[in-house]
């Protein structure tokens, strides 16, 4: 296939491009052709304060996204995430009683659930033997009825602004462009902190070995329920985050972190990260979040009405996907 | 899991009726499992309602209500249980569920001149969306979950893009199916009925249903023994989504109107899901049948129809519901040497 005429060098230099390029996760091409999209159509998201508000408004999914992901690589799935982002937000509104007082210790109390729910998920999955997907969507329902339960059906209250900071305050001033989300320094030290857990340290290693061949792991002498727990305790905390989060950007809505579980998902899978277990990248993930979330933005800026907005998120989800199985296929 | 000696007639004739002897003869007529549990709910149910209730329960028009209600789910989670055993799954008929009865209701505008046209128009929609789902899955190799999901997305954009509500309305005859009466059982029942034995005879009296097993078993295995195991998987998911239609049916015709939101709301699609899994078919595929799906559905039936009857709290039955839903299958799951994922 080679020209005759390439010189060693030229070739390997060509070869390297061309390597780097294939290396590179599509996720992040997507991304970008996405914000140029975005940029065209409306140049002010792409100046630093325009950008930083589509991340504030991304970080919910972004910070889900990123404890979905440690619970997929291990060949799971956990669907309860959007109940527990909806239970947070009821929960902070009922807890708090409109006393900016309480806020610091309901949020603790808010993450001692999430503890305890994702707890019980790796436990369910662990030692009871049963599908995550049975499990967390058993939870899912279970959840969804605790919120309601818990409000009568219609929430009451609001939340206090101390707790509303997170999900739309602003960090003023702040050096070179004035302000700067708080709910984007969530979003950093989360992403840090989750891509330094399944880089750096051996509960990424193991979980993807989980995800890839359970039976190995444990011959490897990996404690594999207990890292299953792990993944979900992580995944059901980063949901408390999420909830906090939209809470703050969205107010007291008893569905707030409906659908949220399937984009999750659907992010993490676009950022490469295989169904059933064993691959998967952490910020190729968290793109893959802000991929998503650009796209909705880019399709609202086009003008299409939000039904459309999901056929065409359909379509691109398939698309990237079927995509992603082409690409292994032809490079094994 | 079956016995592997088949007693001799002759001695199971001869013997004592004694508590193996029972159990041996149920596990040898192939009756799953979730049976047990589906009495010990029952029972649990008339217990309870006899105690805290107005022991109603076992009355006849509570028990045809209690069937009637699981028509609905009972149907697509028929055609559920074919992509699930082989090892495919379909979280988009919720949304052909709507599809069907918005675009039924709608193209019926109450005249039942335009039955006919109607139900043949959702039909080809279904057999058009399932033929969608099955080849994206088999052909584009687009894990299952994502590529209903993703289909599922299509629909609901179209469908909420096209209507905001209740739009026409079925002709008083159309609604037979969801009221009708046959004798004394309503006709929703037979249809249940109809639509089970049908799908038990082609999963275990048909090349198809053997080759579905099959493929659900062991995609490899099967390929490389010859059979074409994209069609297999492509007719499976179109028989889930004609499943879809059929429960979109049955929804109007009780609705006598349809709108965007009934198939979700219902949450046909994890529900159909949970019924399956229930029912003891597996989520890796190639172990179960329609037999237990139908168990696993009377089981929610019983269940819904139970805290009905105790008056408990809307809400507080969904977190019931789902502990329940993990519990069931716990009990099944949790012997298994194999390792859930």
């Amino acid at each position: 296939m080679a020209h005759i005429s390439t010189t060693a060098q030229e070739r390997s230099l060509w070869d390297r491009l061309v390597n780097g390029l294939r290396n590179i996760a599509p996720i992040y091409v997507v991304l970008i052709l996405l914000l140029i999209g975005i940029g065209t159509q409306n140049p002010t998201f792409l100046e630093p304060a325009g950008f930083l508000n589509l991340l504030r408004r991304a970080a919910p999914l972004m910070v889900l996204t990123a404890g979905q992901l440690f619970v997929i690589v291990t060949g799971g799935f956990d669907l309860s995430v959007g109940s527990m982002m909806s239970l947070t937000v009821i929960g902070a509104s009922l807890l708090i009683n409109n006393d900016p007082a309480n806020t610091w210790w309901v949020i603790l109390v808010l993450f001692g659930i999430g503890i305890f729910v994702g707890l019980l998920n790796g436990l369910i999955v662990s030692y009871l033997n049963v599908p995550s997907l049975i499990a967390t969507l058993g939870m899912l329902l279970a959840l969804r009825g605790a919120g309601l339960y818990w409000t009568g059906g219609a929430p009451r209250g609001y939340l206090t602004d101390n707790f509303r900071m997170f999900g739309r305050g602003w960090l003023e001033p702040f050096p070179m462009i004035e302000r700067f989300p708080y709910a984007v320094l969530v979003l950093i030290v989360v992403s840090a902190a989750a891509i330094y857990l399944f880089n750096q340290t051996n509960l990424g290693k193991q979980l993807l070995a989980i995800g890839d061949n359970p039976r190995a792991s444990r011959l490897a002498g990996i404690r594999v329920e207990k890292m299953r727990i792990v993944a979900f305790v992580l995944s059901a905390v980063t949901a408390v985050i999420a909830g906090i989060l939209q809470g703050g950007f969205g107010g007291v809505n008893p569905d707030a972190g409906e659908g949220y579980e399937l984009q999750a998902i659907s992010a993490a899978v676009l950022g490469g990260a295989v169904l059933l277990g064993g691959r998967g990248s952490m910020p190729a993930a968290i793109a893959g979040a802000l991929a998503l979330e650009a796209l909705f933005t880019l399709l609202n800026l086009l003008g299409l009405p939000k039904p459309l907005r999901d056929a065409v998120q359909g379509l691109i989800i398939i698309g990237a996907v079927a995509y992603a199985a082409y690409r292994s296929r032809r490079t094994r | 899991m079956e016995p592997k000696g088949q007693p001799q007639a002759k001695d199971t004739f001869m013997s004592a009726i004694t508590w193996t002897n029972v159990r041996s003869r149920v596990r040898e007529s192939k009756i799953p499992p979730v049976y047990g549990i589906l009495i010990v709910v029952f029972v649990a149910a008339v217990v309870l309602d006899a105690i805290f209730g107005r022991g109603q329960i076992t009355s006849g028009t509570i028990l045809t209500n209690m069937v009637v209600r699981s028509v609905a789910l009972g149907i697509v989670a028929m055609g559920q249980t074919f992509v699930m055993l082989g090892a495919s799954i379909d979280l988009s008929v919720a949304y052909l569920i709507s599809v069907t009865a918005v675009m039924a209701s709608y193209l019926m505008q109450g005249d039942p001149a335009r039955v006919p046209l109607a139900v043949t128009a959702v039909f080809a929609i279904g057999g058009v969306v399932g033929l969608i789902n099955g080849l994206i899955v088999s052909k584009l190799k687009v894990n299952p979950f994502i590529a209903t999901l993703g289909v599922g997305l299509v629909l609901k954009g179209i469908l909420n893009a096209s209507f905001e509500t209740f739009v026409g309305a079925v002709p008083r005859s159309f609604q037979t199916l969801g009221y009708g009466t046959l004798g004394p059982i309503p006709i929703s029942i037979l249809v249940l009925l109809a639509v089970t034995i049908v799908s038990a005879l082609v999963l275990s009296r048909t090349r198809f249903g053997s080759h579905l097993y099959a493929v659900g078993g062991s995609e490899i295995t099967s390929r490389l023994s010859g059979l074409r195991t994209d069609r297999v998987l492509i007719l499976a998911h179109v028989v889930c989504s004609l499943t879809a239609v059929l429960t979109g049916l049955f929804v109007v015709s009780r609705l006598r109107s349809g709108a965007p939101w009934v198939g979700t709301d219902g949450l046909y699609d994890l529900e159909s899901i949970a019924a399956v899994v229930v029912g003891g078919t597996a989520l890796s595929g190639g172990k179960g049948g329609v037999v237990g799906t139908l168990a696993g559905v009377l089981i929610f039936g019983v269940l819904d129809t139970m805290f009905n009857q105790l008056g408990v709290d809307t809400f507080l039955k969904q977190v019931l519901r789902g502990a329940i839903i993990i519990l069931a299958v716990a009990s099944y799951t949790i012997r298994s040497r194999e390792k859930a994922a």
